[in-house]
């Protein structure tokens, strides 16, 4: 008979094996030391395995700049494309083959300046795709321009008197254009980004995730920040409420903040479904 | 056998049918004048056979979509006009380079800029060869009949599938518009080319293997999960900044249509064995050129028509032994020398003159004939 007293029973955490799902002899990344980039990647990759969807079945799509490098690290179906022409590619891989998953990376300068109209088409369409736009403010792949998401008064390689251009709401466009999940989440709230995009995977239609993430190079440079984490405390933390507490505050504290969580979610018939279901029904009807 | 349906169709109808004689399963485009027909006529025939038509949100996204489709597995169109081939431009040098196969038409109308859009050109001669920035391949085959767009448009599937490369239909609003008896042809009476699927095991799998010239494309999600980027990139598609790699790919994917120019060539000869002058044209100016051939030997003049199905790659053998047999070689365009310019540098020995016509009328056997006169 053992005399040791009972063991407390510890909960073991097992590592996320990210190597699952990365292409190991691909890295190390051309991200810098603090960019967002990775920490969203990350988050990315857990929600993909809690979603438990198969390698094979997924195709990442990726636009030009430094966010859209990540299907290159990825052991998926990957297409790098063109700038600001993801969503394009990504419709006729996802209408080709309505079966795959498709997950759409995307910058802020690629999906809404030199991509923004293919962004509001796919929204309208309500096609079935998850699309993760990086917003970092910044064009960070050509070394710092403002971009539509910069905000008014911010320093850029090319404002430098200050950026007199209003920044986009994405969220508040994606769900005009009539995208039928949309979600907001930042680099720092990882753990709730994870849960954020495992959501917007799981969801029917056009999914768009506006992610704060921060490039401490250019624009934490250009705009004064001492680090990559007081970025990421006053741009994604102190700037931004979780749309469930939001509720309960004075509208005081909500000035200036940007809301985290599912901001819009409703079901509505998706492009593949309807094109089956109505152009194809039609078209093969024998009368 | 079934017996071949015979129909009064427009050119671009006539490209529809074509299009899905070669098995063709997607459309995506934006309408523009004169070659909307093409994607009213995919519209109604592609759900049919349970293809995928799509109206995109301008051209830039219509080349994007179907160079998706084709890496998911489909044979993929897409068809335009002047405006919109300019904005095509980017994504087809992405498929140059990723090697994806796709088809693009480009029914030429006046230009430049929105120019004479009911009007015919042969403008773009030069865009289909040099639109898209850097040293790429380029495949465009000009038919000039109706039937003609028809079998084209399937020989540039076949070419499209075989080279992994897009390949460009061209030709004017005139037979785009025009309408003939068209013979539709009974299933297998034309070739009808795929591209050569991936048997190997994953692990084995590089998308620009070198030890092909042309390495088998696997579709998106058939167990590769490979990589697609419009970088430069090693065998296995991801990007290098390593010198070596970057040449031997740049110099492969010109090397893949050079080497086959034999089999991508068309031309069609009429009275050149014994002919002193010659015409070298292509789409609608060709018939007009036949028609001042026939004409001009019934004068009693020795002339004779050469006719390049295949413009791109440029038919320089064609022309430099032409060169060397006529005392001259005139070429009528619906431009302003695109193609004279190139028939200048094959030319050996003989004279080469130009007719050119940019006010949006066709140039007549009138026009041909008087030239064939003046050179005889
Ligand atoms: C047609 C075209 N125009 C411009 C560029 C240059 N360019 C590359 S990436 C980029 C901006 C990238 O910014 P963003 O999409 O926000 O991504 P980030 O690098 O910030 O992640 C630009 C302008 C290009 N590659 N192609
Ligand atoms: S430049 Fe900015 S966006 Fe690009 S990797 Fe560096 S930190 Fe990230
Ligand atoms: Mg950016």
């Amino acid at each position: 008979m053992s005399t040791a007293a009972p063991e407390k029973k510890e909960k073991v955490v097992q590592p996320f094996d990210y190597n699952k799902y990365l292409r190991p002899n691909k890295l190390p990344h051309i991200w810098c030391p603090g960019c967002g980039h990775g920490i969203v990647l990350k988050a990315l990759l857990r929600a993909i395995d809690k979603a438990g969807l198969q390698k094979d079945n997924i195709v990442m799509v990726s636009g030009i700049g430094c966010s859209s490098r990540t299907p290159g690290y990825v052991d998926f179906n990957t297409m790098h494309t063109l700038h600001g022409r993801a969503l394009p590619f990504a419709t006729g891989i996802k209408f080709a083959r309505p079966d795959l998953k498709v997950i759409v990376i995307t910058g802020d300068g690629d999906a809404l300046a030199i991509g923004g109209n293919h962004f509001i088409h796919a929204c309208r369409r309500n096609i079935d795709m998850t699309v993760l736009v990086y917003t970092n403010a910044t064009y960070g792949m050509t070394g710092g321009q403002y971009s539509p998401t910069s905000p008014v008064g911010s320093t850029a390689t090319t404002s430098r008197y200050g950026n007199i251009e209003p920044p986009f709401d994405t969220c508040e466009m994606a769900k005009a254009s009539g995208a039928t999940f949309v979600a907001r989440g930042t680099a720092y709230h990882a753990i709730e980004l994870e849960k954020t995009i495992y959501d917007s995977l799981t969801h029917r239609g056009m999914a768009v995730v506006d992610i704060i993430d921060a490039c401490p190079t250019y624009f934490g440079r250009m705009n004064k920040f001492k680090s990559a984490t007081q970025m990421m405390e006053v741009i994604e933390k102190e700037n931004t409420v979780n749309i469930k507490q939001a509720d309960k505050l004075p509208p005081e504290k909500l000035q200036g903040k940007m809301l985290r969580g599912i901001l819009h979610k409703v079901e509505k018939p998706e492009y593949c479904q309807q094109y089956e279901e109505h152009v194809i029904k039609k078209a093969t009807s024998k009368e | 056998m079934a017996e071949n349906k015979k129909k009064l169709l427009q050119g671009n109808e006539a490209c529809v049918e074509g299009a899905l004689y070669a098995g063709c399963r997607f459309y995506a485009g934006y309408p523009i004048t004169p070659s909307t027909e093409i994607a009213e006529g995919m519209s109604v025939r592609l759900p049919r056979v349970g293809g995928k038509f799509i109206q995109m949100e301008d051209e830039i996204a219509s080349i994007a979509a179907a160079i998706g489709a084709s890496i998911a597995g489909l044979k993929s169109l897409t068809a335009t006009s002047g405006p919109g081939f300019s904005l095509k431009q980017e994504c087809l040098g992405y498929a140059c380079l990723a090697e994806i196969p796709l088809v693009v038409v480009n029914v030429m109308r006046g230009g430049p800029s929105t120019g004479y859009p009911t009007g015919p050109s042969q403008a773009d001669i030069m865009q289909a060869k040099w639109g898209t920035h850097g040293d790429h391949p380029v495949i465009a085959v000009t038919p000039s009949y109706v039937q003609e767009i028809l079998s084209e448009t399937v020989r540039a599937f076949n070419l499209a599938e075989k080279y992994r490369t897009p390949v460009i239909v061209l030709y004017d609003e005139i037979i785009g518009h025009m309408r003939e008896p068209v013979t539709i042809p009974a299933p297998g009476e034309l070739d009808v080319v795929d591209r050569e699927k991936a048997t190997c095991d994953a692990d084995d799998y590089f998308p620009y293997d070198e030890r092909y010239e042309i390495a088998p494309l696997a579709p998106f999600g058939a167990g590769y999960r490979f990589h697609v980027t419009g970088l430069n990139h090693r065998k296995d598609g991801f990007p290098t900044n390593d010198p070596r790699q970057i040449d031997l790919n740049n110099r492969r994917i010109m090397r893949k249509i050079d080497n086959h120019r034999e089999e991508i060539w068309k031309n069609e000869e009429t009275f050149l064995e014994d002919a002193e002058v010659a015409v070298f044209t292509l789409g609608s100016t060709a018939r007009s050129a036949r028609f001042a051939v026939n004409k001009a030997r019934e004068a009693g003049i020795k002339a004779g028509l050469l006719r390049p199905l295949t413009i791109w790659p440029f038919p320089d053998r064609a022309v430099t032994e032409l060169s060397k047999r006529v005392k001259a070689i005139i070429v009528p365009e619906m431009n302003l020398g695109q193609m004279t310019l190139e028939v200048e540098r094959c030319s050996k020995k003989a004279d080469v003159i130009g007719i050119h016509r940019v006010d949006g009328e066709p140039i007549t056997p009138a026009q041909i004939l008087d030239v064939i006169k003046k050179h005889k």
